[in-house]
């Protein structure tokens, strides 16, 4: 039978799981009172939709649409000055959700809270360039990476893929070698489409071997003329090496005894 | 978009020719002095920049990607490859992240061996900064004395763990080999020679006229803006504002050693290029601090955690269970709790974090890597824009960023 593999997400999976597996989970420590992080909670009481400390940071589940009050309740009244990082989660197979988080930095009390919210596929969410210029490029990342559009981005374009690239290489439906698209990519745009049947799609598998072509690859110990068929079986045809050629390295060798 | 053929080829709708006197140039991505594969499209008005626009991508190669595909060990040495000047504070960021995610702590030597790496890596960083920057602003000589420093401590790398500049020389819950005989001498050497070298180096370049010349009042970033565009190390520390990780949020030894943070209030090169020198002495006397704490400690070099870490190799051989864990560990890969973590470290070029989000499965579900070379990518739209066309290399050099890690 063939094996099952889930539309939507081809990524990498442990081969083996034992069924009775439960995952731990890191412990989420409810905030004390009257530390930084309880201020914050206070500050943010009429947003914030969980809040809880993981490794030693707060965590603070809002709504996609409050992003832009929160984060600049964050960083006029609580002191974050600093936003260090913005990303997305794909949840799209669990959820049809994507996780936004905002890592955000308070230089004078060193503490670090993380910002989520979750938005649907297909949503967008305010762009935060207005509060913290990291976005420009953050948000322009996550929109190449994702697909996700944040609204009056002052130029919302794809940054580290090229500008007419398909497919968005961090969902997990996009798999590690490229898709469809990605394999024709550079043949279209070096040689041109009608190229395509002469030149073939790329292999974007570099460890990828296929051992019935005989112009790349060598067959070790049976000589196949260049470029041979070898599709339907080959002929038993080992190489003979010569006897006179082949030095008997036991018998005497001064640099082999040098060596010993 | 513009329908692009072979005639007519991808320009992103850039037009070069202007009616207005404005000229639009595209610098790189393969010019020598744009670090790596930057392409700046800038808009000039007579040899003012008026407008900048980074365009990166050039060396990606969807490390991020491949972090879901592979297991947590598998990906270490794939880190190597985002800052590849200073390797180890990549892996040792990496590590450490994954550290926090099943919350075990390296033994004590080799928080000793891990913290000394990333003091040297720092120098070796630094020492190519000085070297490549000089070079981009004209002063060939300082370019070899620095690199010959650099080479002797690379060296020293390639004695610990084999390889010059992609180390892997730290592991998930340790380091895997103790310090090599009479590598600590050898270190201890280098310290000591370094200090001569710096006051070379500043010799030749503080109160250089040329040097002034080219790096005072040039690159400016307030303090207020450096926290806007997300800017870290050297870069913000040249601002004015004090903010170093190692000192506010320790990790490893840096809680117990001593050490001051540079700051400079110029906000221009020629404070970040001051910060750079005294950094590479602080690093010196960091090191020198750890050289006899190595003595002092227990053998032990990995964590001893049996679910996510292999034991040592001894017990693997002599005993049945050790040799089953690390079976599974080996063909299936740790499986860490479920939950999330962001672990910020100070690498050489700013706050290097790992984001780690965990499913409980051997695959990370998601691991951003948040680069400080990115944004400072990011402030090059904004900080170039004003300045002189031959300050743009200035600028660059002295943002000091790398192609792996922005890319990534």
């Amino acid at each position: 039978m063939r094996k099952y593999t889930p539309k939507d997400n081809v990524q990498g999976k442990s081969y083996y799981t034992d069924r009775f597996w439960v995952a731990p989970r890191i412990p989420r420590e409810a905030v004390e009172e009257d530390s930084h992080f309880a201020n914050v909670v206070s500050a943010l009481k009429k947003y914030a939709k969980e809040t809880y400390i993981e490794v030693g940071q707060l965590v603070v589940h809002i709504k996609p649409t409050d992003n832009i009050s929160v984060l600049s309740l964050l960083k006029e009244k609580c002191g974050y000055s600093q936003c260090s990082e913005l990303s997305a989660v794909d949840y799209l197979a669990r959820d049809s959700e994507f996780e936004i988080f905002y890592q955000m930095l308070n230089i004078t009390e060193a503490k670090r809270v993380r910002v989520v919210c979750r938005i649907k596929q297909g949503e967008a969410i305010e762009s935060i360039v207005p509060l913290f210029k990291m976005a420009n490029f953050a948000e322009r990342e996550m929109f190449d990476m994702f697909g996700i559009v944040s609204n009056n981005h002052p130029y919302l374009k794809r940054i580290l893929m090229p500008d007419d690239w398909s497919g968005h290489p961090l969902l997990k439906t996009y798999p590690l070698q490229g898709d469809e698209a990605a394999s024709w990519y550079e043949v279209d745009k070096i040689f041109g489409k009608e190229y395509r049947d002469i030149i073939g799609p790329e292999n974007r598998d570099p460890a990828k071997i296929d051992r019935y072509d005989t112009k790349r690859f060598s067959r070790v110990g049976y000589e196949v003329p260049f470029d041979a068929d070898i599709s339907d079986g080959e002929k038993e045809n080992p190489i003979e090496y010569s006897k006179t050629l082949m030095a008997n390295y036991q018998k005497s060798s001064k640099q082999l005894k040098e060596r010993r | 978009m513009q329908v692009t053929n072979k005639l007519t080829p991808f320009f992103e709708n850039l037009n070069f020719e202007r009616s207005d006197n404005m000229m639009v140039i595209n610098f790189g991505p393969q010019h020598p002095s744009a670090h790596g594969q930057l392409r700046l499209v800038l808009e000039l008005d007579g040899e003012l920049v008026t407008k900048a626009y980074p365009d990166i991508g050039y060396l990606h190669r969807g490390i991020e990607k491949m972090a879901e595909n592979m297991t947590y060990n598998e990906f270490l040495p794939t880190t190597d490859r985002l800052d590849y000047i200073a390797s180890t504070a990549n892996n040792y960021a990496y590590a450490h992240a994954v550290e926090k995610l099943l919350g075990i702590e390296a033994p004590r030597r080799a928080q000793v061996i891990r913290t000394m790496l990333l003091e040297l890596n720092r120098i070796i960083s630094h020492l190519f900064f000085l070297a490549t920057h000089a070079l981009d602003v004209g002063a060939m000589s300082i370019f070899l004395y620095a690199f010959r420093e650099r080479e002797f401590a690379m060296d020293l790398m390639e004695d610990y763990c084999g390889a010059r500049l992609t180390h892997s020389a730290v592991r998930i819950g340790g380091v895997p080999l103790d310090l090599p005989k009479g590598w600590l001498e050898d270190l201890e050497k280098f310290i000591d020679a370094l200090p001569e070298n710096i006051a070379l180096y500043e010799g030749l370049l503080t109160e250089n006229r040329i040097w002034k010349m080219r790096l005072e009042d040039v690159g400016v970033v307030s303090g207020k803006d450096a926290l806007n565009w997300g800017c870290t190390g050297v870069m913000l520390r040249g601002s004015g504002v004090k903010y170093d990780i190692r000192k506010e949020e320790p990790y490893e030894l840096y809680g117990e050693l001593e050490f001051d943070i540079p700051v400079s209030d110029r906000c221009d090169s020629y404070g970040r290029y001051r910060l750079y020198m005294e950094e590479m002495k602080q690093s010196i006397k960091i090191i020198k601090q750890l050289i006899p704490m190595h003595g002092e400690t227990e053998p032990q070099l990995m964590a001893h955690a049996p679910q996510y870490i292999s034991a040592p190799k001894e017990e693997i051989m002599t005993q049945n269970y050790a040799l089953m864990q690390h079976f599974v560990l080996v063909t299936q890969g740790m499986r860490p709790p479920v939950g999330e973590v962001y672990v910020p470290t100070e690498s050489p070029k700013g706050e290097l974090g790992f984001y780690i989000k965990s499913e409980g499965e051997p695959y990370a579900y998601r691991l951003k890597c948040r680069a400080p070379s990115f944004f400072h990518t990011g402030l090059l739209q904004e900080l170039l824009v004003g300045t002189y066309i031959a300050d743009v290399v200035t600028i660059i050099g002295s943002t000091n960023i790398v192609f792996g890690e922005v890319d990534r």
